[in-house]
């Protein structure tokens, strides 16, 4: 085999979920009454990055072949947070952003200290951790409120030279400075190493606890972004518990999609934002169709089963039934 | 390349784990540009010894010396650094990292922090030549490569780690005759150069090739070490297991009469590219050995009776009448009553965290319950007989399969699917890795199972066990029966000779690829 039919197969899962989204898109554009323009993409592209930021968070906590239930609630939780501190003057508006990435990190973190130190199942850690940051939201933003400085946020949300959408091309960085930096460390080739086999990676002597905690971290601090932009697409902090639980399960949907095995170890960041941007254009395929909202959620579940089935399709062809279980 | 002093030395080191003494005041030279060949039965304390020299476990107490100064280790990375590096007999790849990626994982390459792909795949290439494996690509993904091919990256694997002393603990168990001819080479290569090799393995003509001296453990201690050649097999064999050892295989009985109708019969058996043509047949009272190099089909075979492959072509007979068999569920049906002892006993075997009644009982429930209720006592009798049967030595049936040694849990595996009573068995290489004891267990098994009327179909790696068990063995190449020998023509030579598809008056050459 040649060198990038190698690559075509381990990357399968991100490739797939790239032409997942092609498809969806193109079919939203293309019923779309203005079809493709700037201010369609944008709208778009806004909608989507908020999901994308919090499915690259669970794809990093997946590929361990853990799962972070909490996301949603760090992503409210600095939604909320944002609204008090990211105001006022350039420089008290950049400590207040630097104070919500804490934030969102340190959330990260406990989520990390107590699976790796408390041994205690991911699933049940989260769960537990993330009534705790939902709380901590209440008690920040008992009623819906606060403000962001809003040049800041008017930019964020805008576009460049007229074409560009700004929340896309943040999308960008952030993966170029958090998400590629990582799967080229020895730390990412860990955390994938730990979600594939964890006991051949221990005796292989890599960092798995080390691996464990930065992917909880940097998942925190990924929904903390997630939170930062909500509020600038918003305006406002609102603790809104099912908007978070909502975003937790999306995010799962959105790494599944995007060609991330929940047993862990194989998959990229890469195919979980496209994965988060197709999830969004099939909640939108509804508007361009004209059909009536109350559809919507049913409509979503059965466009999701469709794309997941048609990932598993590979299984057919299988000729050994031993191979559908590895 | 004898030097001063000897490279390594340990001294009185011993292990405790709870109340079992797993090393007991054990010592050890080795001497650089030497192969020291470690023999002993499962549970001799093999086993420990390398995790202990190889910084997995710490010892009690005892004594480690290395270049003349004491050490101890903390983690097997603190280990690699002073050189000691070994390839595990359990697998340590990772499966869905590429062969690259898993040959430096230790310590990869690095460039501005991150890691240097380029070099690493050098690295990787270098490291597979070195190996005698430089067919593997370094971007293929581990999961992807058959177990024989994985064993040639766990060297490549040690090789790069440029180590001083290195352990191969059974690492040529899952390998093809051809690559342990090649790994032969690299290991000699290797103590030209210096290195000094710790080589443990139940195959005694590989340590008689390979060591120079041997060392041989019994319950935690080494009883002696010798110059290899000085001592015959069987004087080995008894310091192994400290008593007279004979009658290894069991008497073989009388061929079965060729009149004889067979039990399981296939006909023009085809599948993918990896079955072709394959005609067979199997009566009762049967033990049929199929041989030939690893990965020739012969998995393949079984799990095509078995009914887990799709697609197949050609017909199964099981007693006389066609039959379809398109799972394993289907091909244990007492109409069929077929059973399969896998190959993977970790995987594909045992359920290993649960209890050993439960994995006992798994194949069998049907057999036990009424209306989808298990009968508890039914159960009970009918794995107590197992237990005895196969003398299986636990602690309970309540205890995890995975708490057992090697030898009990394939034990454990055979009694699974004798709970069912199968008229016809195939089992996939079962006695790989496992100790001599357990290893003639199961051979007088085998023969009970068969004088009892079970037409046994029997993979194996190993070719005294087909010389010593099979009334006929089926020597396959390249996904086809290449050749059929019965009775006295079952012989190392011819074995050898068909396997590597060579012609007889070929056979010289085939003596020196095969050795």
């Amino acid at each position: 085999m040649k060198d990038w039919k190698y690559w075509v197969a381990e990357q399968r899962g991100t490739l797939f979920a790239f032409a997942t989204f092609v498809v969806m898109f193109t079919i939203y554009v293309s019923n779309h009454p203005a079809g493709f323009t700037a201010n369609v993409v944008q709208t778009a592209a806004n909608k989507g990055v908020l999901l994308a930021f919090v499915a690259m968070a669970q794809a990093l906590v997946v590929i361990t072949a853990g799962i972070d239930l909490s996301v949603g609630m760090i992503f409210i939780l600095t939604n909320c947070l944002a609204s008090w501190i990211v105001v006022g003057t350039p420089l008290e508006t950049a400590l207040g952003i630097v104070g919500v990435l804490l934030a969102g990190l340190a959330c990260g973190a406990v989520n990390g200290l107590i699976v790796i130190y408390g041994r205690l199942q991911p699933i049940v850690t989260t769960i537990a951790t993330g009534a705790i940051y939902f709380g901590i939201a209440l008690l920040l933003r008992p009623f819906p409120g606060g403000s962001v400085n809003e040049d800041l946020a008017d930019f964020l949300t805008g576009k460049i030279w007229g074409v560009i959408p700004v929340s896309l091309v943040a999308l960008v960085v952030v993966v170029l400075v958090v998400w590629v930096p990582f799967s080229r460390s020895v730390m990412g080739r860990a955390a994938y190493a730990t979600g594939s086999s964890e006991a051949a990676a221990y005796m292989s002597a890599m960092p798995i606890r080390r691996a464990k905690f930065l992917t909880y971290t940097l998942a925190g601090l990924l929904a903390g972004i997630g939170g930062l932009f909500l509020t600038f697409f918003t305006y406002t902090g609102e603790a809104a518990l099912a908007s978070g639980n909502a975003y937790t399960l999306f995010s799962i949907a959105a790494v599944v999609l995007g060609g991330i095995s929940l047993y862990g170890g194989t998959g990229s960041a890469i195919g979980a934002v496209f994965g988060a941007l197709a999830f969004r254009a099939i909640g939108d395929l509804l508007f361009v169709f004209d059909l009536d909202p109350l559809w919507q959620p049913l409509f979503q579940g059965v466009v999701l089963l469709i794309a997941v089935s048609l990932g598993a399709f590979g299984l057919l062809r299988v000729r050994n039934k031993l191979d559908w279980f590895t | 390349m004898s030097r001063a002093g000897p490279l390594f030395r340990m001294e009185g080191v011993s292990k405790r784990y709870g109340g079992v003494r797993a090393l007991d005041g054990a010592e050890l030279t080795v001497n650089a540009g030497q192969i020291h060949g470690i023999l002993g039965e499962n549970g001799a304390g093999k086993s420990t010894l390398i995790k202990i020299m190889s910084g997995v476990v710490e010892p009690d107490e005892g004594q480690m010396v290395l270049d003349g100064k004491e050490i101890a280790f903390a983690s097997p990375a603190a280990a690699n650094d002073a050189g000691i590096v070994c390839v595990f007999q359990e697998l340590s790849l990772i499966p869905h990292l590429s062969v690259a990626d898993n040959i430096v994982i230790s310590n990869p390459p690095k460039r501005f922090g991150m890691i240097d792909r380029k070099k690493q795949r050098a690295i990787a290439e270098e490291a597979l030549a070195r190996a005698g494996a430089a067919d593997i690509h370094p971007l293929a993904l581990v999961k992807d490569l058959p177990l024989s091919r994985r064993q040639m990256v766990e060297i490549a694997k040690a090789l790069a780690r440029k180590p001083r002393i290195l352990i191969l603990d059974e690492a040529t168990s899952a390998l093809t005759a051809s690559d342990v001819s090649k790994v032969f080479d690299v290991l000699k290569r290797l103590r030209e150069e210096g290195l000094a090799l710790l080589y443990i393995s139940h195959r005694m003509h590989e340590i008689a090739e390979l060591a120079d001296v041997c060392t041989v453990f019994r319950n935690g201690s080494n009883v002696a070490s010798f110059a290899t050649g000085t001592k015959s097999g069987n004087e080995i064999v008894e310091l192994m297991i400290g008593r007279e050892y004979k009658n290894v295989f069991p008497p073989k009985t009388p061929p079965v009469p060729s009149e004889r109708p067979p039990v399981v019969e296939c006909r023009r058996l085809g599948w993918a590219d990896q079955l072709k043509d394959i005609s067979i047949s199997v009566r009762a009272g049967e033990v049929v050995g199929l041989g030939g190099l690893d990965g020739q089909g012969q998995r393949e075979l079984l799990l095509a009776l078995f009914g887990v492959l799709r697609g197949l072509n050609g017909e199964v007979l099981v007693g006389g009448k066609p039959v379809r068999i398109g799972s394993p569920r289907q091909a244990k049906r007492d109409e069929i009553g077929m059973a399969l002892i896998p190959e993977d006993r970790k995987t594909e075997g045992l359920l290993l965290p649960m209890s050993v009644r439960d994995n006992l009982s798994f194949a069998a429930l049907d057999h036990v319950s009424h209306g989808g209720v298990i009968d508890g006592a039914a159960e009970k009798s009918r794995i107590d007989k197992m237990i005895r049967l196969l003398a299986i030595k636990t602690a309970g049936t309540d205890i995890p399969a995975g708490a057992l040694s090697g030898g009990n849990q394939q034990k454990i595996v055979i009694a699974k699917w004798l709970m069912n009573q199968p008229r016809i068995i195939l089992l996939n290489d079962p006695t790989r890795g496992i100790d001599v004891g357990t290893k003639q267990e199961i051979y007088q098994l085998l023969r009970k199972l068969a004088d009892e009327g079970a037409a046994i179909i029997f993979y194996s790696t190993d070719y005294d066990e087909l010389i010593g068990c099979c009334d006929r063995v089926l020597v396959m190449y390249d996904g086809g029966i290449r050749r059929e020998l019965a009775g006295e023509e079952i012989t190392e030579h011819a074995l050898i000779a068909s396997a590597l598809n060579v012609e007889e008056r070929g056979a010289g050459q085939a003596e020196v690829a095969g050795a």
